[in-house]
């Protein structure tokens, strides 16, 4: 099975398996976990060329075919100012469904999926307040995974039409 | 047994729809005075079509109020009635009632129904004779309460013998809808005859073994009672006997009992009968109107009728797309090298079918102008009765064929520029005659194909443009320096700036100058153009050009740096290699290009479009003129790549607008290119801020 089969099975809920709370797909950039809801999950994509757009910001990579529909892709590292890395073909796309005024289908690029995890309301922190130093409306809140913290994105905040500007 | 109709809604209300269109431009067409029967039997049809469904369908209201036009109209085609320039406007009136009342029911919400009694009291009025026209009318009328007078000394019902053909209910008819329509006419009792209905295990569930016996009471003439067996008189044996008026009485007392159980019967049938054939029963039901009223479409509507040969013809196609592919996988199959000859014959045969298909179903999407043009009449009869102008429409080119999507968008801005030209544009005929002009005014509405173009004008013989007023009026809004002098095109281009309106007064019509920039932005987001051309006291000429496909366009591949993008070759006036000696300067900065007796601004694209270069030196690249609304510029771009058919894809659907580009495709390989917006980029150039602004606006639109 290759990796991009195993990150798509995990879209798939076994019908044996009751599910409590949300279920959240985390991934990584860098050190960090971050999750987002899997039921706005569309797709996990390997890296493909993608189209730019002039004069759009730098986190916008381009446009992208996705079987006839053109969708942008963000890339997330840039997105939150971390340091860039070079795209391979292991790098993945993660092709969420955006709910705004209409439904928008956008590609997120991300280091790596990692896994499918249940959350319940009440593992959820709050998201801290940075002030003006973080920007942190696009975080849904916190959940500890084991030692490590994941962030849950809000993504109808994180790429809406006006964050693509 | 009760079968879900209100999935045959739709139907039923795009056919009323159509029906009220074809009425509206009959009563048009109608001459005052003469009864051309061919018109008036038209809008009869199509008033009786709207009747019977909205029967069918439980829009009890809608029946009624359509049931006192149709009076009227049979009058009228019975030669009863004269055609009046007062009847034909009640019966717009009527029309446009009942267009609300679908309108209404269609979204189910209630209609106001002091509106209906009003347009109903009206109609009753002129039915009465109480309309207070001339007085030959008059006599009319006379005439007519004198034949009312006689019916009552007739007998005042029917006895009607009914025996259907035991296939009656295959044809789609049901014989309940019709005693429910007869109960419309007057008071029915309803007496049936199971005598031929066979034990149950016999019992066949589609035929029809009753018959029956009615009694209708009430001021009925025979051809009423006709006409509602209009549709089923051939799958029928059908007598109609005057009524005696003492065998009225005596019919009276079970006849309650009876109905009931004939309705128990007839549910019972069809109980039993094949629950699928149902729906297409009530389908064919509600396809006999269609015959009557096929030819119109009303503009808006969701669904286009296709003529059945474009149908065969797609199938031919997608037949021949179906054996080329089987001939390619057949080759696909096991290969050798000494088959390449036929792969590549193969491929070219699979292009060739694709290109025909592609041609074929364009062709399904294209629909003559004169959808958009027949609510023309209409709206110039009503605004020349309100500003009492006198103005002759004249209609050209309506066979013109062009995209739906298109006409879909370009009825609003074009009912603007006619209303415009109504308003400002005509003269009274006072002025008109005081000026030495015909009385009637002239408006002239004329489409045609130009390269991949159509253009639509609209030509008033008014007063055309006033340039001073317009002037002024800008001086006034600051939208000009009063030292600034303006060609007579320039003045023009003023009144499609926002906000901007020369009426003296704000009328109901126009005036409130949210006119002309929403006509031009309108026209500008369908990627066409609209231009004026004015002479004062001669008349004015809008022109609308507008590309006749949104869908597939074709296209010039050109590199710039690393990126490829698609030029709509319609705008490419010429490509040219150029050599640095003849770029003429303006401060050091604006470089022109001298193209024979003009000089050519020169737009770097990698520039406009923050790309890093790969060639800047213009000798290196080469330079494609393009045509940008009135002006040419010069694109510098790297190579031109190919030609090809692209089809245009929204970058809007799932991002935003970006200025410059005005969709999006997918090439051979996958991947996407952009399609470059040749007005977008010279604003971009003129103004690099505007990549800044987010259009979101287009988001909510």
């Amino acid at each position: 099975m290759s990796e991009l089969q195993q990150a798509n099975a995990f879209l798939e809920t076994p019908d044996d398996v009751e599910i409590v709370g949300e279920q959240y797909l985390s991934f990584i950039l860098g050190d960090e976990d971050y999750g987002v809801d899997i039921l706005r999950v569309q797709e996990i994509k390997a890296w493909q060329n993608v189209t730019q757009i002039p004069n759009t910001p730098h986190y916008v990579c381009g446009v992208m075919n996705l079987r006839g529909a053109i969708i942008p892709v963000v890339d997330l590292r840039r997105r939150f100012d971390m340091t860039p890395r070079p795209y391979t073909s292991t790098t993945v796309v993660i092709v969420l469904k955006v709910e705004g005024l209409t439904t928008r289908i956008v590609g997120i690029v991300v280091d790596a999926v990692s896994d499918a995890i249940n959350v319940t309301d009440d593992m959820i922190r709050p998201a801290p307040d940075f002030g003006t130093y973080l920007d942190t409306r696009y975080i849904k809140g916190l959940v500890a995974n084991g030692n490590n913290m994941m962030v849950l994105l809000n993504i109808d905040h994180l790429l809406s039409v006006e964050a693509l500007g | 047994m009760s079968i879900d109709i209100s999935q045959f809604h739709d139907v039923f209300f795009e056919e009323s729809f159509e029906g009220l269109a074809a009425m509206e431009s009959s009563l048009l067409n109608l001459s005052m005075g003469s009864a051309d029967a061919e018109e008036i039997n038209t809008i009869f049809r199509a008033a009786h079509s709207i009747k019977g469904g909205a029967g069918t369908f439980g829009f009890i209201a809608i029946a009624d109020f359509t049931h006192v036009m149709e009076t009227l109209l049979d009058q009228m085609r019975n030669g009863d009635r004269d055609v009046t320039s007062d009847t034909i406007n009640l019966l717009l009136d009527a029309v446009d009632v009942l267009q609300e009342m679908l309108t209404a029911a269609q979204q189910k919400i209630e209609f106001n129904d002091t509106r209906i009694a009003t347009a109903r009291l009206k109609l009753e009025t002129m039915l009465n004779g109480h309309s207070s026209s001339r007085s030959e009318s008059t006599e009319r009328d006379h005439v007519i309460s004198d034949q009312t007078a006689g019916d009552a000394n007739k007998p005042c019902g029917w006895k009607i013998s009914f025996k259907p053909h035991s296939h009656l209910l295959q044809t789609g008819n049901d014989p309940v809808r019709l005693f429910r329509e007869l109960e419309m006419l007057g008071s029915l009792t309803v007496v049936i005859d199971d005598a031929q209905l066979p034990p149950f295990f016999d019992l066949e569930p589609e035929y029809c073994y009753l018959s029956w016996t009615l009694t209708l009471e009430g001021n009925v003439s025979k051809e009423d009672v006709l006409e509602v067996f209009e549709w089923v008189d051939e799958d029928c044996d059908l007598t109609i006997e005057p009524l005696n008026p003492d065998q009225q009485s005596s019919n009276m007392e079970p006849s309650l009992f009876e109905q009931h159980h004939q309705e128990d019967l007839i549910d019972d049938a069809e109980l039993t009968s094949n629950e699928s054939d149902l729906p297409e029963r009530v389908n064919q039901a509600s396809s006999q109107a269609k015959p009557l009223t096929q030819v119109v479409t009303s503009p808006t509507a969701t669904s286009i009728r296709v003529g059945a040969d474009r149908i065969d013809s797609l199938i031919d196609l997608v037949g021949e797309l179906v054996i080329t592919q089987s001939m390619l996988s057949q080759i696909g199959d096991n290969f050798t090298e000494d088959m390449l000859p036929k792969l590549i014959d193969g491929f070219a045969q699979l292009e060739r079918n694709t290109r025909e298909m592609q041609e074929a179903i364009m062709r399904i999407r294209m629909l003559p102008i004169s959808f958009v043009f027949n609510r023309f009449p209409r709206l110039v009869h009503d605004m020349t009765a309100k500003t009492g102008k006198q103005v002759e429409l004249k209609l050209s080119g309506e066979q013109t064929e062009l995209d739906k999507t298109v006409m879909e968008k370009i009825g609003d801005p074009l009912v603007h520029l006619v209303r415009n030209s109504l308003d400002h544009g005509f003269e009274t005929p006072e002025v008109r005659r005081a000026v030495g002009k015909k009385e009637t005014g002239v408006l002239h509405l004329n489409a045609f194909h130009q390269g991949g173009n159509i253009i639509i004008e609209v030509t008033d013989d008014g007063a055309g443009l006033n340039d001073e007023k317009i002037l002024n009026k800008a001086i006034e809004r600051g939208l000009v320096h009063p030292d600034e002098a303006l060609s007579p095109e320039k003045i023009h281009e003023l009144i499609f700036l926002p906000g901007f309106s020369t009426a003296d007064s704000v009328t109901d019509v126009s005036g409130r100058g949210v006119g002309m920039d929403v006509v031009r932005k309108n026209i500008t987001s369908l990627g066409g153009s609209v231009t004026v051309v004015s002479t004062q006291g001669e008349g004015s000429t809008f022109t609308i050009r507008l590309p006749l496909t949104l869908a597939i366009m074709d296209g010039q591949t050109i590199q710039v740096s690393d990126q490829k993008y698609i030029l709509p070759l319609i705008s490419i006036i010429e490509s040219l290699e150029i050599k640095n000696s003849d770029i003429k300067q303006v401060s050091g900065k604006g470089e022109l290009y001298p193209l024979r007796d003009e000089y050519v601004p020169i737009i770097r694209l990698y520039d406009v479009f923050g790309l890093k270069p790969v060639i800047t030196n213009l000798e290196d690249g080469l330079l494609v003129v393009v045509d940008a609304a009135e002006s040419k510029v010069g694109l510098f771009i790297d190579d031109l790549l190919g030609q090809q058919q692209v089809v245009i894809k929204s970058l809007e659907t799932n991002y935003r607008k970006v200025i410059g580009i005005s969709g999006a495709t997918i090439l051979g390989d996958g991947t996407v290119a952009l399609i470059i917006d040749v007005q977008g980029v010279v604003s971009l150039y003129k103004d690099p801020t505007l990549a800044n602004i987010i259009i979101t606006d287009v988001q909510a639109a």
